[in-house]
C-alpha cells in the first residue's frame, strides 16, 4: 500500500543556491555607461553569480527579522531553477532573494546577502515541464497588497538556456542546486525596500506564492 | 586524531591515521587496516544535513595582498563557494588549454564543529571542529571585477582540493604558529607561516558569525601566503601545513 502523505514541513534547498547579477536589461544598461570605469575597468562576460548560503534559507510562515540597525531591504523577486540530475531543471520556485542595499558591484556581496534569513522560501517548487515558458514569465511583487514591481523573464539578459549553458562552461549544477536567474531594478535603477511592518508577496502564474513580513529587531508587531 | 573519509572496498569508509597507514573505524571492515595507496581518498568531512557553506579569503596574508598589488583589507574580504567544487586528496584538477595564468593557494581550512552565531573571539576555538589544507585553485585569466574574486575564477568543477585530513582541533594547539609551504614538482614555490594572517582565525569567526550562523561542518578557507606560480597540465602540487597533512593535486588538460 502507498500513502502518499503532504510534506510535514516547506521546501528547502537541498543544495547550493546561486544568484545571478546583472541578468535584466534595464538594470544592464542603467549601468553599462559606467561598467568600463575603475574598478570595474570592462564589462562582465560571464555570468556574475553569488552564494546564498544555508543560513539564509528562511522557510514559509517565517519572519525575516532586521538586525544590527539594518533598517530597509531590497526586495528581490525571482526565480529560481531547481536542478535534476545531468544538467537539467527538475522544478522552479519563487523566491525573495533579500539583500541589503548596495551600489557597488566590485566585491563579493557576503555581508549584504548572505546575512540569517535573507533567502525567502516558498511551501513548495513547481514541476517543470516546458523551461522555454518560463522565459515569459511574469513575477508580481506587491508591498502591503499593492504592486510595486512586475518582473518580466522577456527581458533577462541571458535567457534562462543561455545562463544554464554560460554557468555550466566553469561550473557544473548538481542536483539540488538552484539557479536563481536575477532580479530586476526599477526605472531609477533601485529595488524596492521593505521596513518594519512590510508584508512582500511575490506571485507569478503556475507557482506557489510567497509571502514574507519584515520585523526589526525589537520591534513591536 | 587524524580522521579521513575513503573509497575502498566498493563503499566509502571513515577512517583515522594509525602508524601511516589507515584504519577503518565503522562498517562491515571496522578495525581493518589499508595503505595509503589502496584508497580513492575524499574531502574528509561528514556529510551535512543543509547545503555546507564554504567562506574563503581573499588577501588574508599581507605579502600576498603587496604581490597582487593591493593594499591589505580593512575587513575581511570573502567570497563563497559551492561544494561542489570539493574533491580530494590525490585527485586531477582541471586547467583550461587556453589559459595563461593558473596557480594553487596553500590554505589552512578551519571546519566548524558547532553551531556558531554571535560568537566572541576569546571563545571562537570552542567552535572549531578541526583543521584541513585546502589548495583553492584561482585562473586568472577569468578574473573579471565583478563581485570579484568571480566564480568563474572560483569555483570551477575540481578546482578545490582538500585533505588528506582533518585533524581534531584539540591536536593543534596554536593554529596561528603553522608553516605552509607548496611545491611543484618537488620545487618549493611558496612557504609562509599562519602567523602572518591579517585577519586571524578567531577574528574571522567572530567577524563572520556576527552577521551569518555558521553551522557543523562548514568551513572557513583562510587566504593564502606569497608565491603563486603558474602550474600547466602534468605538474604534481603539494600543498603542506605543518601537523596538518599533505595536500596532493596533479593539474591535467581539460
Amino acid at each position: 500500500m502507498q500513502i502518499n502523505r503532504m510534506p510535514q514541513t516547506s521546501w528547502q534547498p537541498e543544495g547550493t543556491v546561486y544568484g545571478t547579477l546583472l541578468n535584466f536589461q534595464r538594470e544592464w544598461d542603467i549601468r553599462a555607461p559606467r561598467m568600463s570605469d575603475e574598478p570595474h575597468k570592462a564589462p562582465p562576460k560571464a555570468p556574475v553569480l553569488y552564494v546564498k548560503s544555508a543560513n539564509t534559507f528562511n522557510p514559509a510562515g517565517h519572519d525575516l527579522l532586521l538586525e544590527d540597525g539594518i533598517q530597509e531591504v531590497d526586495v528581490g523577486g525571482t526565480l529560481g531553477l531547481v536542478m535534476g540530475e545531468g544538467g537539467q531543471v527538475s522544478a522552479g520556485a519563487l523566491l525573495c532573494d533579500w539583500s541589503v542595499p548596495h551600489m557597488s558591484y566590485y566585491r563579493p556581496p557576503i555581508k549584504f546577502r548572505c546575512r540569517d534569513g535573507y533567502l525567502a522560501l516558498p511551501l513548495q517548487t513547481t514541476a517543470c515541464q516546458a523551461l522555454d515558458d518560463w522565459n515569459q514569465l511574469e513575477i508580481e511583487v506587491r508591498l502591503n497588497d499593492a504592486v510595486v514591481q512586475r518582473v518580466r523573464l522577456s527581458s533577462m539578459v541571458r535567457d534562462i538556456a543561455t545562463l544554464l549553458a554560460d554557468v555550466s562552461e566553469f561550473m557544473s549544477l548538481q542536483p539540488g542546486d538552484v539557479l536563481m536567474v536575477g532580479t530586476d531594478c526599477l526605472p531609477d535603477g533601485t529595488r524596492p525596500k521593505a521596513r518594519h511592518g512590510d508584508r512582500v508577496m511575490i506571485s507569478a502564474p503556475g507557482f506557489v506564492s510567497l509571502q514574507q513580513t519584515v520585523r526589526l529587531q525589537g520591534g513591536a508587531a | 586524531m587524524k580522521h579521513a573519509r575513503v573509497a575502498w572496498s566498493g563503499g566509502i569508509h571513515k577512517a583515522i591515521e594509525s602508524d601511516g597507514q589507515l584504519w577503518l573505524t565503522q562498517g562491515p571492515h571496522a578495525g581493518r587496516r589499508v595503505g595509503f595507496d589502496e584508497v580513492v581518498w575524499l574531502p574528509p568531512l561528514a556529510p551535512v544535513p543543509q547545503p555546507r557553506t564554504v567562506i574563503a579569503l581573499g588577501l588574508n596574508y599581507a605579502d600576498h595582498a603587496k604581490e597582487l598589488a593591493f593594499k591589505a583589507p580593512e575587513e575581511p574580504l570573502a567570497f563563497m563557494k559551492g561544494e561542489a567544487s570539493l574533491i580530494g586528496h590525490k585527485a586531477m584538477t582541471y586547467r583550461p588549454d587556453d589559459v595563461k595564468f593558473m596557480h594553487y593557494e596553500c590554505e589552512l581550512a578551519v571546519v566548524i564543529g558547532r553551531t556558531a552565531c554571535r560568537v566572541k573571539k576569546a571563545d571562537a576555538y570552542d567552535f572549531i571542529a578541526g583543521y584541513s589544507v585546502a589548495n583553492d585553485y584561482a585562473i586568472r585569466d577569468y578574473l573579471e571585477n565583478w563581485y570579484r574574486p568571480n566564480l568563474r575564477v572560483k569555483n570551477r568543477d575540481t578546482c578545490t582540493p582538500i585533505g588528506p585530513w582533518l585533524v581534531d582541533a584539540a591536536d593543534v594547539p596554536n593554529p596561528m604558529a603553522l608553516k605552509l609551504q607548496t611545491t611543484v614538482n618537488g620545487q618549493v614555490t611558496q612557504s609562509g607561516s599562519t602567523a602572518d594572517m591579517i585577519f586571524d582565525v578567531p577574528t574571522l569567526i567572530e567577524y563572520f558569525s556576527s552577521f551569518m550562523t555558521l553551522n557543523p561542518g562548514d568551513l572557513i578557507l583562510t587566504g593564502t601566503p606569497d608565491g603563486v606560480v603558474n602550474v600547466n597540465p602534468g605538474d604534481v602540487i603539494v600543498t603542506e601545513i605543518e601537523g596538518i597533512g599533505a595536500l596532493t593535486n596533479t593539474i591535467v588538460s581539460s
